[in-house]
């Protein structure tokens, strides 16, 4: 036997070994996207009802003595916010099922709307004072949460008693109930009632806290790493510093959070629950990230670049700051939205500094209350309201729609300034 | 150089926004902070949200940490970065008490606002149980005193009812209940677990000498199958029970209350678990809710005293109020009459 045969004898088993290994990988990745289906599928499955809201058509009437406002009162915001809005919607509730008289019956009837819709009408009222003394006016006034899910679903709801069935199917004959886009989940921010809670108030706050992270992180980043890179002298004090930076980045995030409540809460004073604090200790995070890859950024700029320049007599500064930063920058506004887009999803260094909360009023600034995306996630998939499932799936789709713009952002920019040598 | 400006300017803002902060907050606060009890916090963040949208002042901010860690932060000191008000699902401890006289915290009212019950119950079609905190120990601990009477603690050996107690039918142990991530659960380790573990006077001498010990003996609870973990949700709990006639559920006593028509709570030490007897604090599995304010704040923060006043309204905490909907078991007439004096009198609590 003599070489050539030998190699011939082992083509074939390497071969085999090829193929299975391609095959391996190609079970692999399959298998990454059948997890990845799964997963989506889920989501948007559950999702899907929080996207429509049920709501009932109510008349009601606009004369001052239904209305309980006396015949010479004045009409002002003060005067139109302290009327008996409860009473007003329950009795134009009654006045639809007139044979309704029972007690415990009147209380299913007005289960049917919402505990918040009464607040709905204030506000459209204060909106719209000239509907006073004018006819009765027909609104679409949000319905209860269970109503909600038993008409959009048509599943058993136990909390649906037989007669509230009946009303409902009753409504449905006199085109008095609808389900319309739900608004609310874009336009409101958290509430302990399903059909009125919505992700405004996390998504301001997620703005917020990331702002306050990306104008920290960015200079501090870049100047490290040029720093680092660029003026540093090579010796023990550098390679201390650069494992130090190395090992901050696999530090689990809860630490970070525990830093920031002794410094940034317990030592300086700063408000909790706010996203100024929330963003210093995502900037804590994301730092040793953005160092990291602005440093392969720049490092990855070719010699002869800066060569060129020193050759024409440019200062180490006008080398960096006209030739090594702007060549790079790509490189680093990469690491850095991806950098953001981890603080994103971040929620346990958040439960340390009271990020964690029940947060209705939306945050006007980096000082006010805040939550934030994950956080309300979280929040509600603790919540006992069965429609909360829904409204938990949904932010899931936000915020992942969220994360995936930012690394489609990340790569385009990759793409299409970043400078090949 | 474009990019040099650019570089400047982020630093720029960043120079403002932390020498800004500071000097912004310090000022004062218009929103109500709240900490505590994960039990308390549906029912507070409930209260708070009508509260925000009935009156013009801003909707309160409510964490959830837990009564201990509440207490903690309520007691830290009365500085305005402190919270206002903290809910327990226990009464103060006097530790607590007096760290939070030490800190300066010194005028604290003491709002009752109704009570947590945990009912044991099996479907309407089963005899009725009458058990007691130390027969459920026995049947549902992980480990229990050996069967001979020495301080040995042996893995549980029972599998039916009528070997714990031979009073009981001889019906195999199967208990549906809660996860550890629940509330409930830890409620039920607490009162009915430990309540019945706390019998054996051995095991009680522990929580001086070793209490983690003793808290992993009280509160273990059985692995092998006799308790079924049902997930969070106590209405499927309840169909659970319907379906399985052999079974005993754990569950919040809302939800008994709603579902009588399917299943009946086991008495408990001849108490059944009855508005009454839970309102009275005779039925054992039961504790009382509360929530304290710091009445220093009263006159910095707005708001505070309009808050605990619609918590105490009748339309909140009374026999028909919305929270009765989410599931509090309310207080007497005569006691919420009393809460509400409290809160217009701020009476300071003492210990």
């Amino acid at each position: 036997m003599n070489n050539t045969d030998i190699v011939r004898q082992s083509l074939k088993r390497r071969y085999r070994k090829e193929r299975r290994f391609r095959a391996y990988g190609m079970i692999a990745v399959a298998t990454g996207f059948l997890f990845l289906g799964f997963l989506l599928t889920d989501i948007v499955t559950k999702a899907l009802p929080a996207f429509s809201l049920t709501e009932l058509r109510l008349d009601i009437p606009m004369d001052r003595e239904s209305l309980g406002l006396a015949e010479d009162a004045e009409i002002s915001e003060d005067t139109l916010r302290a009327l008996p809005y409860s009473q007003i919607i329950k009795k134009s509730l009654r006045s639809l099922f007139p044979d309704i008289r029972k007690r415990k019956q009147k209380k299913l009837l007005y289960k049917l709307i919402s505990s918040g819709a009464e607040f709905d009408l204030r506000d459209r009222l204060v909106a719209h004072p000239e509907w006073i003394d004018g006819p009765p006016q027909s609104l679409w006034l949000t319905a209860d949460d269970d109503v909600d899910t038993w008409y959009k679903l048509d599943t058993q709801v136990s909390r649906i008693k037989p007669l509230q069935a009946e009303l409902i199917q009753a409504l449905e004959t006199q085109d008095r109930i609808r389900t319309a886009f739900n608004t609310h989940f874009f336009t409101r921010s958290d509430s302990r009632e399903p059909e009125m809670a919505g992700i405004r108030g996390a998504l301001a706050g997620s703005f917020w806290t990331l702002l306050v992270t990306f104008v920290i992180t960015l200079p501090i980043g870049v100047a490290a790493a040029l720093y680092l890179e660029e003026f540093a002298p090579q010796n023990r004090l550098t390679d201390f510093i650069e494992v130090n930076i190395n090992n901050l980045a696999a530090v689990p995030s809860i630490v970070f959070g525990l830093l920031g409540l002794a410094i940034f809460i317990n030592f300086f004073g700063m408000p909790r629950s706010a996203p100024l604090v929330g963003g210093l200790v995502l900037t804590l995070m994301t730092l040793p990230t953005i160092i990291i890859s602005a440093r392969a950024a720049i490092k990855s700029i070719p010699p002869s670049i800066k060569e060129a320049a020193y050759g024409l007599g440019a200062s180490k500064m006008q080398v960096v700051f006209h030739h090594v930063l702007p060549l790079s920058m790509p490189g680093i506004l990469t690491g850095s939205i991806i950098g953001m887009a981890q603080a994103l999803g971040e929620t346990a260094p958040l439960l340390m500094i009271g990020m964690v909360a029940f947060i209705v009023e939306i945050p006007e600034g980096v000082l006010d209350s805040a939550t934030v995306l994950p956080v309300q996630i979280y929040l509600w998939s603790d919540s006992p309201e069965r429609a909360f499932s829904a409204l938990t799936a949904a932010t899931i789709l936000v915020l992942l729609g969220f994360l995936a713009t930012m690394n489609a952002l990340a790569i385009f920019l990759r793409k299409h300034f970043e400078r090949r040598w | 150089m474009m990019m040099k400006t650019r570089t400047t300017a982020l630093a720029l803002v960043t120079a403002t926004l932390l020498t800004a902060g500071p000097s912004a907050y310090a000022a004062g606060r218009d929103q109500i902070a709240i900490v505590g009890s994960s039990t308390v916090y549906p029912f507070a963040t409930v209260v708070a949200e009508k509260f925000g949208k009935k009156t013009r002042y801003k909707t309160p901010k409510i964490e959830s940490t837990g009564s201990g860690g509440g207490m903690k932060l309520f007691c830290a000191g009365v500085d305005l970065n402190t919270p206002d008000f903290t809910n327990a699902s226990r009464r103060i401890k006097k530790s607590e008490y007096d760290k939070c006289m030490k800190n300066g915290v010194n005028s604290i009212t003491e709002i009752q606002i109704g009570f947590d019950g945990i009912a044991i119950a099996n479907s309407v079609k089963a005899p009725l149980f009458k058990l007691s905190r130390k027969d459920l120990f026995l049947a549902l601990a992980k480990k229990v005193p050996a069967t001979d009477g020495s301080q040995k603690l042996i893995d549980n050996p029972y599998t039916t009812w009528k070997q714990v107690n031979p009073t009981l039918p001889d019906a195999r142990i199967e208990v549906l209940g809660p996860p550890p991530t629940s509330g409930t659960r830890d409620a039920f380790a607490e009162l009915a677990m430990e309540g019945g573990c706390k019998q054996f006077g051995w095991i009680k001498a522990m929580k001086k000498t070793d209490k983690p010990k003793y808290k992993a003996i009280c509160h273990g609870i059985r692995e092998d199958g006799a308790y079924i973990e049902a997930g969070e949700n106590d209405n499927l709990i309840v169909e659970k029970l319907a379906a399985n006639p052999n079974a005993l559920g754990i569950f919040g006593f809302s939800f008994l209350e709603q579902n009588d028509d399917k299943v009946q709570g086991s008495i408990i030490e001849g108490k059944a678990p009855e508005f009454e007897t839970i309102a009275d604090g005779s039925y054992p599995i039961s504790r009382p809710l509360f929530f304290y304010s710091k009445n220093a704040h009263i006159k910095s923060v707005p708001g505070m005293k309009e808050y605990m006043t619609e918590f105490t309204s009748e339309a909140a905490f009374g026999d028909e109020g919305y929270l009765v909907d989410k599931g509090l078991i309310p207080l007497a007439p005569e006691q919420r009459e009393a809460m509400r004096k409290a809160v217009r009198e701020l009476t300071p609590l003492k210990l």
